[in-house]
């Protein structure tokens, strides 16, 4: 059976005054009823083009999109106008990362779970009235007969993203992006809306595809995880592939760059070097290796596709290093060395030619 | 006059109440938002003091009132031995020499319409200092490379730099002139996670070399943690536990400690159904404008009871080294069960079975 929604080769450009922004570069991934893939990169990776591009928002004169995005057994890019609408918000269903602004100030909540709920069904206004309290109770709004007549200003920031939750799910979706759902909200908040979203999941069966930066969201939330840079996905796997086998340079790299309460406090962080590239003047070769410590002469040349990392199942990673090489880094990077001294396994592996070292920390970003 | 033993910053007992009026003529005032409601502290010289809490417990505040960009309405702040509460004009001037503050936002914490250069050497032009043209340009040159940029971007603006990029600008500008206090608030939060550690290891390197005094302000955890050797928990404009980090992540005493703890995701997953049972605060935080009677947390406290509402506990010594306002802190048994998995010493690369998975749901 094929799965709910499956996107391939998925390119996206805008034509803009400067060039053409490649914002997606030929990805293709998948999700599954019940399952939660989660997609992890930068601002500017492109993570969000996609789903946008997945609910038909991406398109424009400006805009050139080509690929499949199959959901349902129908290519999503070749529906029209009206059949998409007629999905949107039905089939597939969207929830902002800012829910101040994805809500409308001027309509009580109540009105806009009502839209919600009869722009895809016939049914009367006082029977989607009743169904907008239910959604409300449903995702944990007290006292939802009084609240279903105010307007989003007299919510707070949890329960605004609760209110867009439920609108979300009033049509019963069979998926749901997520779009940083929890970025503005306090850690407090963030667990209940976590909680929540994972609940009815649970209770509905739908797909969830969530889109964040935040690993440790990642983490307690994903079973798969693909790893986005600069428009594609350099890395895919398992919740536990991706955090205990890494294969991806970038991803040692998040996962080192960032503090973390369970480890020791001494740690000194290892960032990144650099910044993400121009989507319009792309590196040649591999796209990350401008960053990576551990490129090699040839990589700047030969651009690595997603290939199966051997012995692992369903785990696939761009890179052009050997896998038994990554795997050392990745050990070595795990027991604290730094990138600076495992750059020497690169080295004697062979043909490298050697690099001017890595600048002192403070001076790796930009120009 | 200098008093090298004695912390660099006292506060005692700080308020700030910002007025809510009602009428349009006669303006009356009908409350007060409660942003500040009594804040006591101290950082010693050289540490950094981290300062935790959800949106609106008054930390942001708290920083403002200690470079007195706002004036208190009541308490004292007693920076390097001196009384700074009431300080106006030439004397407010002089004492910002020696304090600083870097703020979130990198975008709108920076002109504009003005060069890297003239942003970074405004200190220097505010306070008089280094008047030669070559001489300033020399010093912000230097300050440039020390944070990180390159000293060749002198003539360009803002908008020509990347967010982490105009962070180095905003350092550079609060450090130029050699501060004792440096105070960050949520310095990284509008960052993207790969840049963040590179603007983190800066200012810990500059406070290394510089023997700055930090107060860290953020409500990431994780990374208060990694920054600052005391942390002080802020709920509704009162610091509820002040310990050193060690102590409050391993053994937080208060109730809501407990709690913020409990709900940071952490990066590491432990096989199916790996989600440890949390210790979930249900609702919001209160209004600051009628703030609960008593313990302010009672309402959401999963400890509380009859005493939580009539008698609001004091910051004290509760059995560790750090101080709480409790009156039923928590016990270790606690402790254990709520941040399991949130802490301890698993190695998350070659141990795939966090403690996490003692507690399962499943």
């Amino acid at each position: 059976m094929s799965p709910l929604l499956e996107v391939s080769d998925l390119r996206v450009e805008f034509s803009t005054e400067d060039g053409i922004v490649h914002a997606v570069d030929g990805i293709s991934y998948a999700a599954d009823t019940g399952r939660t893939l989660c997609i992890v990169g930068e601002s500017g990776s492109g993570k969000s083009v996609t789903s946008l591009t997945t609910l038909g928002l991406t398109r424009g004169r400006n805009t050139r999109v080509s690929g499949k995005i199959e959901f349902d057994g129908r290519d999503l890019l070749t529906l029209s106008g009206d059949e998409m609408r007629s999905i949107r918000g039905n089939d597939i269903a969207m929830i902002f990362q800012d829910p101040l602004s994805s809500l409308h100030p001027f309509y009580k909540v109540g009105a806009q779970l009502i839209e919600a709920i009869r722009v895809h069904r016939s049914v009367s206004r006082s029977s989607a009235r009743d169904r907008s309290v239910e959604l409300l109770t449903m995702v944990g709004i007290p006292d939802p007969q009084r609240r279903v007549d105010q307007y989003p200003h007299e919510f707070s920031g949890g329960m605004r993203q609760r209110v867009m939750i439920a609108m979300a799910l009033a049509n019963e979706p069979k998926l749901l992006i997520a779009d940083e759902p929890t970025t503005a909200l306090d850690v407090t908040v963030q667990a209940q809306i976590l909680e929540l979203l994972q609940e009815l999941q649970h209770r509905l069966g739908m797909a969830i595809i969530l889109i964040t930066h935040d690993l440790g969201v990642v983490a307690e939330f994903a079973d798969e995880i693909a790893v986005m840079y600069a428009g594609r996905i350099v890395e895919r796997g398992s919740a536990e592939q991706i955090f205990f086998s890494p294969q991806h340079p970038y991803t040692w790299g998040l996962l080192k760059s960032i503090p973390r309460l369970d480890t020791p406090r001494e740690g000194e962080l290892v960032p990144i070097s650099g910044r993400p590239p121009s989507l319009i003047q792309r590196p040649s070769g591999c796209f990350f290796h401008p960053r990576c410590p551990y490129v090699r002469d040839e990589h700047k040349r030969i651009d690595p596709s997603l290939s199966d990392v051997a012995g692992e199942p369903g785990h696939e990673a761009a890179c052009l290093l050997p896998t038994e090489l990554r795997s050392r880094i990745w050990r070595g990077l795990a027991a604290g060395e730094t990138p600076a001294e495992l750059r020497r396994l690169v080295v004697e592996d062979g043909q490298t030619v050697p690099v001017s070292g890595r600048r002192p920390l403070s001076q790796e970003e930009g120009s | 006059m200098s008093t090298n033993g004695a912390p660099l910053v006292q506060v005692h007992d700080l308020v700030k109440h910002f007025p809510i009026t009602q009428g349009i003529v006669f303006q009356r005032q009908i409350g007060a938002v409660k942003a500040v409601d009594g804040v006591s502290f101290e950082v010693e010289r050289g540490e950094t003091l981290g300062l935790v809490g959800e949106t609106g417990c008054g930390k942001s505040t708290t920083a403002r009132l200690l470079v007195r960009l706002l004036d208190p309405t009541s308490g004292q702040i007693v920076f390097d031995g001196e009384d700074i509460s009431k300080r106006k004009g030439d004397g407010l001037k002089a004492l910002h020499r020696d304090m600083q503050m870097v703020f979130q936002d990198p975008y709108s914490s920076l002109n504009p319409r003005k060069t890297v250069g003239s942003i970074i050497s405004e200190p220097f032009a505010i306070h008089g200092l280094l008047k030669g043209q070559g001489e300033r340009k020399k010093r912000v040159q230097d300050l440039m490379d020390r944070v990180g940029l390159n000293p060749e971007h002198y003539n360009r603006y803002p908008h020509e730099f990347s967010g982490g990029q105009r962070q180095r600008i905003g350092v550079a500008r609060a450090v130029a002139l050699e501060p004792k206090l440096l105070v960050a608030d949520e310095p990284v939060s509008a960052l993207d996670v790969s840049i963040q550690a590179q603007v983190l290891n800066l200012l810990r390197e500059l406070q290394r070399d510089m023997g700055l005094t930090l107060i860290f302000i953020a409500h990431d955890l994780s990374v208060v943690r990694h920054m600052c050797d005391r942390v002080a928990v802020m709920y509704l404009g009162k610091v509820v536990e002040v310990a050193p980090s060690d102590t409050l992540y391993n053994f937080p005493r208060h109730p809501y400690t407990g709690a913020l703890l409990s709900a940071v995701p952490v990066p590491s997953p432990s096989g199916p159904g790996r989600r440890r049972e949390r210790q979930l605060l249900t609702g919001d935080v209160p209004s600051p404008a009628n703030p609960p009677r008593a313990c302010r947390f009672h309402t959401r406290c999963p400890k509380a009871q009859e005493l939580c509402s009539q008698d609001e506990p004091p910051l004290e010594n509760k059995g560790t080294t750090g101080l709480a306002a409790c009156h039923f802190p928590l016990s270790e048994g606690e402790v254990k069960l709520r941040l399991a998995g949130a802490l301890g010493d698993s190695d998350p690369s070659t141990n795939a079975h966090a403690p996490g998975e003692i507690l399962d749901r499943s």
